[in-house]
């Protein structure tokens, strides 16, 4: 589904991506770790085509196409979802019509009719009982005034409505606390299928306790510098990032 | 307009009815014959020059019989006109022919009858107030050449149970006017009225809309006031809405500005009474070269009162916005509540805007803020919207529709509401 070569990419000059592999087919979850500035948002920001940063090298194909050559809305129509670790408040936008003008106009690049309030109606409400959101919340302006949860929950429900082929969460466990997690992740699972992927970016272990991953991958100084399954993931959390840097610092400074 | 000659000779030609009138306009022209029209210099008109657009082709419109017929002016009335009183100016000549009143709870009738019946008084008592607070030469030249001037009064315990649509139109067809309506509205205790003004110039030469309104609210009433300006790009206005409040009353202001070549707006907000509400909305969205001044100012004269001010701009190409908002909050206007805020887009490297707040405190126990922004549009809003699949042209609509929308939620009259709500996305999506 996504295929990762070698991409090398930065900001402002600065190289932060220096040859990441990566491989993800449908039905799995991986999880992204690593230290604060490895490069793990970089790398979500690069795949779902913020502007900011510059690809210098490599490729990321995604069901065959080249994502890079794709602008942002390209890519969340032809499947892909950044789950944001810090959603934009917009003010005088409510929720509601931001979410109906998205899953209208990616139905629009996939060439179907739009929703007829009916259906999208009964699609919200679904939804909103999954991520356990009420009316109230979706007329708001969009995340403004949202407490930290019910900023990632909402995330989540844009997720669920818009039903991704490949959902890179950035860092959506930040900020949470355990419940909010479980609720998050809840969601997250519920949409889970063999069909779609997940590739969960986080600082620590505990999201994973709920979305359990069939991949772990550690990032550092913006390589992948080892890879194995959820127990990585629980090596890391008892024995922190100095150790792993310790063990595998060698090669990488070589 | 330095053709003072041509000016005299017009004016003669006005006959006044009214003797009380003849001398309010005698010395209104003997103002202006000493001020003339502000230049940048003028301490209020700093960043809008109007000496250019106030030049010696313009023809004074209200002498120079004009032909606007019900053809002409089918095409240019507002949505919800069927259910609406529609009131209607040509050259700034109230046209009683053209004007429909479906309430019987309002009155209507020219300023110069008013002056001379039953509301003698009231006229007396309100007529030119405005000239108080403004002390150019523009507003002179309104009231020098008052001519078909049109009186409104809302009948005692009654709301108006129709909008009130008043339509400023401008024919310049054959050569370049001046259009210069006058009035003055009477909302009388425990009424209610909702006051919806256009402007509209027919034909290709310049055109100058130079209006003052006067509303007086007595205790209890209610006014709702919008002003939406959409004119053609070689049309331009200096309008001044002067809302005096001498009763415990509410009164709200909604300024929309969507087109124009250089609009100015002198709103005035007089609360005289103790625990009056007066609210100022406006939003000014400009594209091309076109400037748009809006001049506030709120008048706490005694204690208790409450006033709010919104205004938003949204400008593109080379427009410019202008921005001054003056509050008094006299010796005496304790437990005052004043709050103004005005915030700013800028869509393109070469629009401006000149915000300025103004508060003159005299009193030591209120509650008073301002606030002003500029800035452009947040990037991490766009990528926000378009990491949904929302394409760049249409996020910018919605995140500008966004920022507009606190202001234009504020238009009562559903009909106008969606119908400034489409412009304004029409006019969105067509720009970003």
């Amino acid at each position: 589904m996504l295929r990762i070569e070698n991409l090398q990419a930065g900001i402002e000059g600065k190289q932060i991506l220096k040859g990441i592999n990566l491989d993800i087919k449908p039905g799995e979850v991986h999880a992204i770790m690593g230290p604060n500035g490895s490069g793990k948002s970089t790398l979500a920001s690069v795949l779902a085509g913020r502007q900011d940063y510059t690809v210098t090298g490599g490729s990321v194909t995604f069901e065959g196409k080249d994502l890079l050559d794709l602008s942002p809305e390209a890519r969340a129509a032809e499947g892909v979802f950044l789950g944001f670790q810090y959603p934009v408040e917009i003010p005088g936008l409510s929720t509601t019509n931001f979410v109906k003008t998205a899953v209208n106009e990616v139905r629009k690049y996939r060439g179907q009719e739009p929703l007829d309030a009916v259906s999208f109606l009964k699609m919200m409400k679904e939804k909103m009982a999954l991520m356990e959101m009420d009316q109230v919340m979706l007329s708001r302006s969009l995340n403004e005034g949202f407490s930290g949860g019910e900023k990632k929950r909402n995330e989540i429900f844009q997720m669920a409505m818009l039903n991704p082929k490949l959902a890179i969460l950035d860092e959506t466990d930040s900020g949470l606390d355990i419940d909010a997690i479980r609720v998050v992740a809840t969601g997250v699972n519920k949409l889970r299928s063999k069909d779609n992927a997940v590739l969960a970016i986080t600082h620590y272990q505990r999201l994973l306790d709920y979305l359990v991953p069939d991949f772990v991958h550690v990032l550092w100084n913006g390589r992948i510098v080892k890879s194995g399954t959820k127990e990585l993931a629980l090596e890391l959390e008892e024995r922190g990032y100095d150790h792993i840097k310790a063990e595998i610092g060698q090669e990488v400074e070589a | 307009m330095n053709n003072i000659s041509y000016l005299k000779e017009k004016f003669d030609e006005i006959q006044s009815d009214s003797s009380a009138l003849a001398g309010i306009r005698n010395k209104a022209f003997a103002s202006y014959e000493k001020l003339g029209i502000p230049s940048v210099r003028h301490e209020e008109w700093k960043y809008t020059r109007v000496t250019g657009i106030f030049n010696d082709t313009l023809k004074i419109g209200a002498i120079h019989p004009v032909s606007v017929e019900v053809e002409d002016f089918e095409s240019l009335r507002l949505p919800g006109y069927e259910s609406a009183n529609q009131l209607v100016f040509v050259n700034g000549v109230f046209s009683s022919g053209l004007s429909v009143i479906l309430s019987p709870s309002l009155n209507v009738s020219s300023l110069e009858e008013a002056a001379g019946n039953e509301y003698s008084e009231i006229v007396a008592k309100n007529f030119n107030n405005s000239a108080r607070y403004i002390d150019d030469g523009i507003n002179a030249l309104n009231t020098a050449f008052i001519h078909g001037a049109l009186f409104i009064n809302v009948k005692k315990n009654k709301a108006v149970e129709h909008p009130v649509y008043i339509y400023n139109i401008t024919d310049a067809r054959s050569e370049a006017v001046l259009s210069q309506p006058r009035s003055l509205v009477h909302v009388a205790e425990n009424a209610q009225i909702e006051i919806v003004e256009t402007y509209h110039t027919i034909g290709a030469s310049e055109s100058i809309v130079n209006q003052v309104m006067e509303i007086v609210v007595e205790k209890e009433a209610f006014v709702y006031y919008y002003k939406i300006q959409n004119d053609t790009t070689h049309a331009s206005q200096v309008s001044t809405t002067h809302i005096r409040q001498v009763g415990k009353s509410f009164a709200q202001s909604v300024t929309i500005s969507l087109s124009g070549n250089i609009v100015r707006n002198n709103l005035h907000m007089v609360l005289e009474a103790e625990f009056a509400e007066a609210h100022m909305y406006g939003l000014y969205l400009q594209k091309g070269s076109s400037h748009v001044d809006n001049h506030t100012l709120v008048d706490h004269a005694v204690p208790n009162c409450e006033s709010n001010e919104l205004y938003k701009g949204i400008l593109d190409d080379n427009s410019v916005g202008v921005f001054n908002g003056k509050i008094f909050v006299r010796k005496d206007a304790q437990k005052t509540n004043a709050f103004q805020s005005n915030k700013n887009v800028l869509l393109s490297p070469t629009a401006s805007v000149n915000t300025k707040p103004q508060l003159e405190i005299f009193a030591d126990d209120v509650k008073c803020s301002h606030g002003c922004t500029i800035g452009s549009l947040d990037p991490e809003a766009l990528f926000y919207l378009q990491s949904r699949g929302i394409p760049h042209k249409a996020a910018l609509a919605l995140l500008l529709q966004g920022f507009a929308v606190d202001v234009v939620s504020q238009i009562k009259p559903s009909a106008i509401r969606t119908y400034v709500e489409e412009m304004i996305l029409e006019r969105l999506s067509a720009e970003a």
